[in-house]
């Protein structure tokens, strides 16, 4: 179980408080997504619980099955399940994206006391779960991201996701900037790896994606809060009359 | 910047250069082999000149050669225009030739060679024996060739060459692969040809020091319309203390022939600066061409700047045929100091030159380095792809010139210079002087510096990576373009190197 307990967060580089008291309870296999204005710090809250230097946390808790995670490097968070799919993936130029997800994947691995994969099994793993997302070798060959397009870099994250088998998916807007058919490829690598022990939470700014991926919960974030929480019909209701009626 | 984003932010430099923190601390090859040597009285003088030949047992024609050299240094004055910081060597105040007392006869194979030299050796990783490596390649995943390849090895130790390997099989092909000294004495006609035509007793302080007092080094034949089939490999190892090494290397490709050489280079961790004074000479005749690679881990001092080696290397290409090619691949982690500028002379019409550089500078390291593109002939080609890494409180210099001389029509030159800084007391610099003489010809000209990006470190640690891991992905990342010009064998050990140059403890 993730939870979240009254979270206060400054971004230490301009002394600003951007996340003011969200408390949030996920239960393994449910899909929460958190929908709201421009602004509202959703991305915040993803860097925030996957530990990214510079967000200071001035008041709260982030636990993982009853134990607080504040403590752990980012690296350590990731290796104990937790996964952020980036609004906007990194690049980084001269690491090819297979020694890189090779490289995360046998880190983690060694992290859990696991037998690091030799390249034959990675290769074996990464071509069905490549096949199954549209991802092809060449994409693969490639140095990570670079020069991907906006729905390469997007379905890249989601392969990376599905070979690490996190516990905990963030999904930070990754429907933004996407056409319908790459939202669809998007929503059915994150359908099929919606399972009873692994939980999401989706942050995005339009309704369409929860079409494809039904939310359990669905919560709206306005200035570092949470201010509404419901079912899919809330989604439906921003669709439909904006964020004015409920800021207020 | 307000304060606290200003310290927010020194704390993460802080962090990235701790996580790179000292060469010094990581260096593998630091220990000192206890062994009884040969010193010639400390100092430089005619005498001394006179005494290396002796052990050599070289010819007239040979000491006459380094005595005019020696003549000629001492009227010259060391140069002071690189951007190197250093305190005067004391020419006097060190030992010219150190020998292992084991090897007053030169073994005639390994079981002659003294256990304690052996021990060096394998401690070293580096083969003695003839034996078939496991190629290290760099993404197995992409590349699944692993046949074991041969390499032949040249092992210097100190002033001498320990022994050659494979030399019998390589003779066959009429290749010649041994020590310059050997080579002065079997084969005078080739060295005497060759010798000091590309870089000239004349040419500068420390290739003039050199002429005088080289000791050993390796020599390299490769007959015309051969395709020398395996890789040649020297290792040059400082022991003793208070030494110089000044070795000499001249390889020689005949017409159509072709040959990839790799040097490597250790020593002891030592309080005391010792000086490194090497000439290369490489010669490539109608379409012949040469693939020289040096990965350079001479013992770097320690973190506050205390001993380590200084590095001043000539090193030198004369691309006299038709349609050959010369490419220097580097990758100088090591040494107190490097001034080091392989050079190619396009002379031959169609020549070309190929210079890929990474140079990590650490702590109090000092790096000038760089190339000289000299383009004669017609329709020459250059390229220059140069990658400075410095952290701590290092200097690192890219220095190139590219020349273009009048009748060098349709010469093109391509140079790209990216540096790579780590935290804020560090400097990188970029001094490309280009001369264009001809108006058919084309030079161009990159340049970028940048600093470890806090949002692709924390993408690979967010991927499970650790701090210690993804700063060496994307160093070698940055590198990558070099690391891929290196043979096939030795890519994986520079990968390798470039990470434990930059290990160390993390936050
Ligand atoms: N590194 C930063 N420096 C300064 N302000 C920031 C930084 N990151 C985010 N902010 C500010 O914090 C607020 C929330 O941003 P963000 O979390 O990106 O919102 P959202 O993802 O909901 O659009 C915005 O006002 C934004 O300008
Ligand atoms: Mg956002």
């Amino acid at each position: 179980m993730f939870e979240i307990k009254d979270l206060h967060v400054n971004i230490s580089e301009v002394e600003k408080k951007i996340i003011s008291g969200i408390n949030l309870k996920i239960n393994p296999g449910e899909v929460h997504a958190i929908m709201g204005p421009n602004g509202s710090g959703k991305s915040t809250l993803s860097y925030t619980l996957s530990g990214k230097e510079g967000y200071e946390i001035e008041k709260g808790d982030i636990e993982l099955d009853g134990e607080s995670i504040l403590d752990d490097e980012p690296d350590e968070r990731a290796a104990k399940g937790i996964f952020l799919a980036f609004q906007y993936p990194i690049e980084i130029p001269g690491v090819g994206n297979l020694s890189f997800i090779r490289t995360a994947l046998n880190s983690q691995r060694k992290f859990n006391g696991k037998d690091e994969l030799n390249p034959a099994e990675f290769l074996k793993i990464l071509r069905e779960k490549a096949d199954f997302l549209n991802v092809d070798m060449e994409m693969l060959k490639r140095p990570l991201n670079v020069g991907f397009s906006g729905g390469e870099k997007k379905r890249n994250e989601i392969l990376q996701m599905a070979l690490l088998e996190p516990r905990f998916c963030i999904l930070d807007e990754t429907d933004s900037g996407l056409d319908v058919d790459a939202m669809k490829q998007v929503s059915k690598g994150v359908n099929f790896l919606r399972s009873e022990n692994r939980s999401f939470l989706i942050i995005t700014h339009y309704q369409r994606l929860l079409n494809y991926i039904k939310p359990d919960f669905v919560h709206i974030m306005a200035k570092g809060k949470i201010i509404k929480t419901g079912g899919p019909e809330l989604a439906l209701e921003v669709e439909n009359q904006g964020y004015t009626h409920l800021l207020n | 910047m307000s304060e606290l984003k200003l310290e927010a932010k020194q704390g993460i430099d802080q962090q990235t250069i701790n996580s790179v923190k000292s060469l010094g601390e990581s260096y593998k090859y630091g220990f000192t082999t206890d062994i009884d040597m040969e010193y010639a009285p400390k100092g430089l003088s005619e005498e001394i000149v006179k005494l290396i030949s002796k052990k050599n047992d070289e010819p007239d024609w040979m000491l006459n050669w380094r005595l005019e050299a020696y003549k000629r240094w001492v009227k010259m004055d060391e140069p002071n225009w690189p951007m190197l910081n250093y305190k005067g060597i004391d020419y006097n105040d060190q030992y010219y030739y150190a020998k292992p007392k084991s090897l007053e006869k030169k073994p005639k194979s390994l079981d002659e060679v003294e256990p304690a030299l052996l021990e060096t050796y394998a401690k070293l990783g580096i083969p003695l024996k003839e034996q078939e490596f496991l190629a290290g390649v760099i993404g197995a995943e992409n590349n699944m060739d692993t046949k074991p390849k041969k390499v032949a090895v040249d092992a210097v130790f100190d002033s001498v060459s320990v022994g050659t390997t494979f030399k019998d099989e390589l003779e066959k092909l009429g290749i010649i692969f041994c020590s310059i000294s050997e080579a002065i004495k079997l084969y005078p006609d080739l060295v005497k040809k060759y010798i000091g035509t590309v870089v000239p007793r004349t040419d500068n302080y420390f290739a003039t020091l050199n002429s005088a007092v080289f000791s050993d080094g390796s020599f390299v034949y490769i007959p015309e319309g051969v395709k020398c089939p395996m890789e040649l490999s020297t290792y040059f190892r400082i022991n003793a203390e208070n030494t110089g090494q000044f070795e000499r290397t001249l390889i020689i490709a005949d017409k159509k022939s072709y040959v990839s050489y790799l040097e490597g280079c250790t020593a002891p961790m030592r309080d005391t600066h010792q000086l490194h004074a090497a000439v290369v000479e490489l010669v490539v005749l109608d379409e012949a061409s040469i693939k020289y690679s040096t990965v350079q881990n001479w013992y770097p001092g320690d973190e506050n700047g205390k001993g380590g080696i200084y590095n001043f290397v000539t090193k030198r290409a004369d691309c006299r045929g038709v349609n050959s090619k010369v490419m220097w691949t580097q990758i100088e982690t090591g040494s107190a100091v490097t001034w080091k500028y392989p050079s190619c002379i396009l002379r031959g019409d169609n020549s070309q030159g190929e210079f890929y550089s990474v140079a990590i500078a650490n702590n109090y390291q000092q790096a000038d380095t760089g190339t000289k593109m000299i383009h004669l002939g017609k329709g020459t080609r250059s390229r220059i792809v140069s990658k400075g890494i410095s952290a701590g409180k290092a200097q690192n210099t890219y220095r190139g010139l590219v020349n273009i001389h009048p009748k060098a029509a349709n010469s093109r030159n391509f140079t790209q210079c990216d540096s790579l800084l780590i935290g804020n007391k560090c400097g990188a610099h970029t001094v490309p002087y280009i001369e264009n003489k001809n108006n058919s010809s084309r030079t161009e000209h990159e340049a970028t510096t940048s600093k470890i990006d806090d949002d692709q470190l924390f993408y690979c640690l967010q991927r499970g990576i650790n701090e210690e891991d993804a700063v060496a992905l994307i160093i070698n990342g940055f590198c990558k373009e070099v690391l891929q010009a290196l043979p096939m064998e030795f890519a994986l050990e520079a990968q390798k190197l470039v990470a434990i140059s930059l290990e160390g403890s993390v936050g």
